[in-house]
């Protein structure tokens, strides 16, 4: 089927500009990764394993682990917390569902810096929560809340969980309600039927949900920085800083490139679940 | 009368798929020409094949004299109908019917005219400014005609045309089209798996089966002779018993079958004189007795009633033969009584010999 | 609402509650006349008084409504000819291409801000509009034609077919059946693009130059030197204006497509 001259032109545009701008740079990371740092943070483009070796540091090596640590945890709370409403949004009326939609879908796109910003007000040392707590007389002194594991684990739980409602809310939807009825018909207790039925064929929302909220919680910035500050560290802030405060690039580019691995082979698996296949 | 349509070896597939297999069909002017298959038989291809819309991979497709294999679909004078009349939602019944001759460039006053012409036409006057969504089936149907027959197609596609309606609208439609026909003189081709549609509207019948065309012919002529099995199976109930031909005489032929004793039926001419066929016997054709007749059947074969079923006009007889073939027969309903025969009951089924047809059990392609 | 158990309910309540809460908080907030703490000392607009006469936010609200009309813009022109392209010659096979079309999306903001900002500086172009102009096409482009795509599939392909049989050309049944029946997913994209685009912070903040400082950028240098009350009020505007335009946009994506909840989901 022939097509119009502007679809060509605009498909051919396209192409070229995500493959200067986005494929060429992602490609820039490894490269820039295996090059020295040369003088006044410059780039010298000797080859060398040295960026990767210092992967390994002991104090990267924590950095790392708690990403992960906070990325899996804050995956599993969202798959916990977020089941629940995506069943209620999958099976409530058409009107309901609309406005549940819309109620989830708006946090979704809303500025992620203010949005965060928000847990700054409540966190503080003279913030809503602990002015909240001695106010009901359950503390003396204010606690310091902010800077710490739990701030930044809430504020990546609040920030990507309607990434784990969407799909979830895809995939319950897709389970004809009368598999419900027939487990109750077959004897099923509620819980039972959850068990048996609902959660193993909702398995396909689950592996999406996780892949989209781990990933951007992996990578997260924002959120460690405002809320953990220098103390809870993790990869993004690490990032952030050997490229803008070291001016170290070229170990930037080797955390950079660990992260983008872990990040594509997630996609890569995600991509071979049926799910991922149909719903691009 | 001359030709409208013709395709002359025509073979499209989709990927590994053959959809239409060596397709030759000439189709007369002025003609209610049906397609007819179940679905997956390539006849939708077909029609979308004429129209323009997919090219043949080989043959030539010939409309009015012309060959237009390789010409776009606005460069042949075919219109269709679609499966769900995909009336344009965004645009007013208007303007869906004034599309084709917009895009043909013609004076706004003409298509002023023309759309009014054939919106009266179809009955919907004064629906002018609907949009598609606030019509009716039916409704939606007839804007999807007045559409394609406002550009005065020589042939005029359609495709299952009546299958979204209900079963009292699909009748009225029936007539609606044949109407219609008679006023804009135009080949009609319709594409359609219900058989009863094919049979009553069109003056010519094409059944078509894995991309390939079983037969042509008149509505009478694919029930009363079927060239095959397949088209007996497809068109209407049939009784078939499959057998080796024993003798060949004057257009009958004694056929034999394992279990059973010989039967006698029609040989027609162009088909099997030996060898392996299978005999074909409509249910209304079959006498159901419980004794034997003697006034002039040439066929009986001893069977049990196994079930009756109850139609108001008619009943049905489903009766097993000693070789465990269960064969239906049609009894209109004479009396007011529902089945005068009990299940269970040993029956004799009778027929004349030229009531039955031997039909080739592996066919020859046409 | 039939057979949901209670407590799924009231745990969906709870889940409501933790998204709105904070950003409730933080428009009360923007309100109280207290500079200090949290404690109410009665209501005022005073804070909003300051960010009108402040003209550093002005500046940034010019800059940040310029790059996102700038860079939607742009990745409309290329985006819906994009989908309609990519659906088109969807009987080939590319997972390559579809992959490329949303990794943008999906991986984390912050490797796209370091890798276009050693592109910018390694090719020697100039930090400022330019870059973040191109900086937010690279996640605009693929959402335009992530919300097109979803709308071209659900149209009927038997539109184009009954064009085509009455006469148009390509390019009649782009300009007078695709183009119009894309019209609402084309608005949808516009503002949620929009809307993303005048609330990106990570890419812009590594691709961005001296005299290019977005609204984003403005809030979180603001948070670093102190917390104010000024703070709030702009992020209160921030908050409801974005939720406003994307509660739009699911307006324009909804529309006509009654009975899919799909087309804004994936």
């Amino acid at each position: 089927m022939s097509s119009a001259f502007p679809v060509k032109l605009s498909l051919l545009s396209a192409g070229i500009f995500l493959g200067l701008f986005f494929l060429v740079p992602l490609l820039l990371i490894f490269g820039v990764s295996l090059a020295s740092r040369g003088m006044y943070g410059g780039l010298a483009w000797i080859a060398t394993s040295e960026n990767y070796q210092r992967l390994l540091d002991p104090l990267v090596g924590t950095i790392f682990l708690r990403s992960f640590l906070f990325a899996g945890l804050t995956t599993m709370v969202c798959a916990a917390v977020g089941f629940p409403l995506a069943y209620c949004m999958a099976r409530a009326s058409r009107q309901w569902q609309l406005l549940l939609l819309i109620l989830v879908m708006i946090p979704f796109w809303t500025n992620f810096l203010v949005r965060t910003y928000a847990w700054v007000l409540i966190f503080r040392a003279d913030g809503i929560l602990n002015t909240l707590l001695m106010r009901l007389g359950l503390l003396e002194e204010p606690l310091s809340m902010l800077f710490t594991d739990v701030s930044v684990f809430v504020g990546l739980v609040y920030g990507y969980l309607p990434f784990m409602v969407l799909p979830l809310v895809v995939a319950i939807e897709r389970i004809s309600p009368q598999l419900e009825e027939a487990a109750f018909d077959l004897y099923a207790s509620m819980g039972a039927m959850f068990r048996h039925v609902l959660l193993p064929l909702s398995k396909p929302g689950f592996i999406a949900g996780g892949v989209l909220v781990f990933i951007p919680s992996l990578g997260a910035f924002i959120t460690p920085y405002l809320l953990g500050g220098g103390q809870k560290m993790m990869l993004g802030t690490l990032i952030q800083q050997e490229f803008l405060v070291s001016r170290d690039w070229p170990f930037g580019s080797a955390l950079s490139f660990g992260l983008m691995g872990t990040v594509l082979l997630l996609w890569f698996l995600l991509g071979r679940t049926s799910y991922g296949r149909d719903s691009s | 009368m001359n030709e409208s349509v013709v395709l002359d070896g025509v073979v499209k597939t989709h990927g590994p798929i053959v959809a239409v297999d060596h397709v030759s069909l000439s189709i007369q002017s002025g003609e209610f020409f049906s397609i007819l298959g179940p679905s997956g038989s390539g006849k939708t291809t077909v029609l979308r094949l004429i129209a323009g819309l997919d090219r043949p991979d080989q043959g030539e497709i010939v409309i009015q004299q012309r060959i237009v294999t390789s010409d776009s679909p606005h460069e042949r004078p075919v219109n269709m109908v679609f499966q769900h009349y995909a009336l344009f939602p965004h645009m007013s019944v208007f303007d869906n019917v004034a599309f084709g001759l917009k895009m043909r460039g013609e004076r706004p006053s003409n298509i002023q005219k023309a759309v009014g012409h054939m919106l009266a036409l179809v009955r919907l006057q004064g629906k002018e400014k609907r949009l598609p969504g606030q019509l009716s089936g039916g409704e939606q149907q007839r804007v999807a005609l007045a559409r394609a027959l406002v550009n005065r197609p020589v042939v005029l596609l359609l495709d299952e045309p009546l299958a979204a309606l209900d079963q009292q609208l699909r009748q009225e439609m029936q007539g609606e089209l044949k109407r219609l026909q008679r006023e804009v003189k135009a080949t009609f081709i319709c594409v359609t798996h219900q058989q009863d549609e094919a049979l009553m509207l069109s003056d010519r019948v094409a059944v078509m089966h894995g991309g390939k065309l079983l037969q042509v012919g008149t509505p009478q002529e694919i029930y009363e002779q079927p060239v095959s099995s397949t088209v007996a199976r497809f068109i209407g109930l049939s009784n078939l018993l499959s057998g080796t031909i024993t003798r060949f005489e004057d257009g009958l032929c004694w056929v034999e079958h394992e279990g059973l004793s010989p039967v006698v039926v029609k040989c027609p001419p162009q088909g099997p004189s030996q060898g392996a066929v299978t005999v074909m016997i409509r249910p209304e054709r079959l006498h159901v007795s419980a004794e034997v007749s003697v006034n002039g059947y040439d066929n009986t074969l001893p069977a049990v009633v196994n079930q009756c079923v109850f139609n108001g006009n008619e009943v049905l007889y489903h009766v097993r033969l000693r070789n465990e073939a269960i064969w239906m027969a049609r009894v209109p309903i004479t009396e007011a009584q529902g089945c005068p025969l009990t299940v269970g009951q040993p029956v004799f089924l009778q027929w004349s010999a030229h009531e039955g047809l031997a039909l080739p059990t592996h066919p020859a392609p046409l | 609402m039939k057979r949901i158990p209670t407590s799924f309910l009231l745990n969906s309540l709870m889940v409501m509650l933790f998204l709105y809460l904070p950003v409730v908080i933080l428009i009360g907030m923007s309100f109280n006349a207290s500079t200090m703490g949290i404690a109410w000392k009665g209501f005022t607009v005073q804070w909003y008084q300051k960010l009108v006469m402040d003209p550093s936010i002005l500046d940034a609200t010019l800059n940040s409504v310029f790059i996102a009309c700038v860079s939607t813009g742009l990745a409309l022109i290329l985006g819906v000819g994009t989908a309609i392209g990519l659906e088109k010659s969807q009987g080939m096979q590319m997972p390559l291409v579809n992959m490329v079309m949303v990794l943008p999306l999906v991986i984390p903001e912050i490797l796209l801000g370091v890798a276009l900002l050693m592109v910018f500086v390694l090719c020697r172009i100039p930090l400022g509009f330019g870059t973040i102009i191109i900086g937010h096409m690279v996640f605009n482009l693929p959402l335009t034609v992530v919300i097109v795509r979803a709308r071209l599939r659900k149209l009927d392909p038997a539109w184009e077919d009954a064009a085509r049989d009455l006469g148009a050309t390509p390019w009649n049944v782009l300009t007078r059946i695709t183009l119009p029946m894309l019209r609402p997913a084309i608005w949808g994209a516009a503002l949620l693009g929009f809307t993303v685009s005048l609330d990106d912070f990570v890419v812009t903040f590594f691709v961005a130059g001296p005299g290019s400082t977005t609204l984003p950028l403005k809030v979180f240098s603001m948070i670093k030197t102190g917390i104010t009350p000024e703070i709030n009020a702009l992020s209160a505007v921030m908050v409801v204006v974005s939720m406003i335009c994307v509660g739009l946009s699911w307006l324009f994506q909804q529309r006509s497509t009654v009975g899919s909840s799909e087309s804004t989901l994936s």
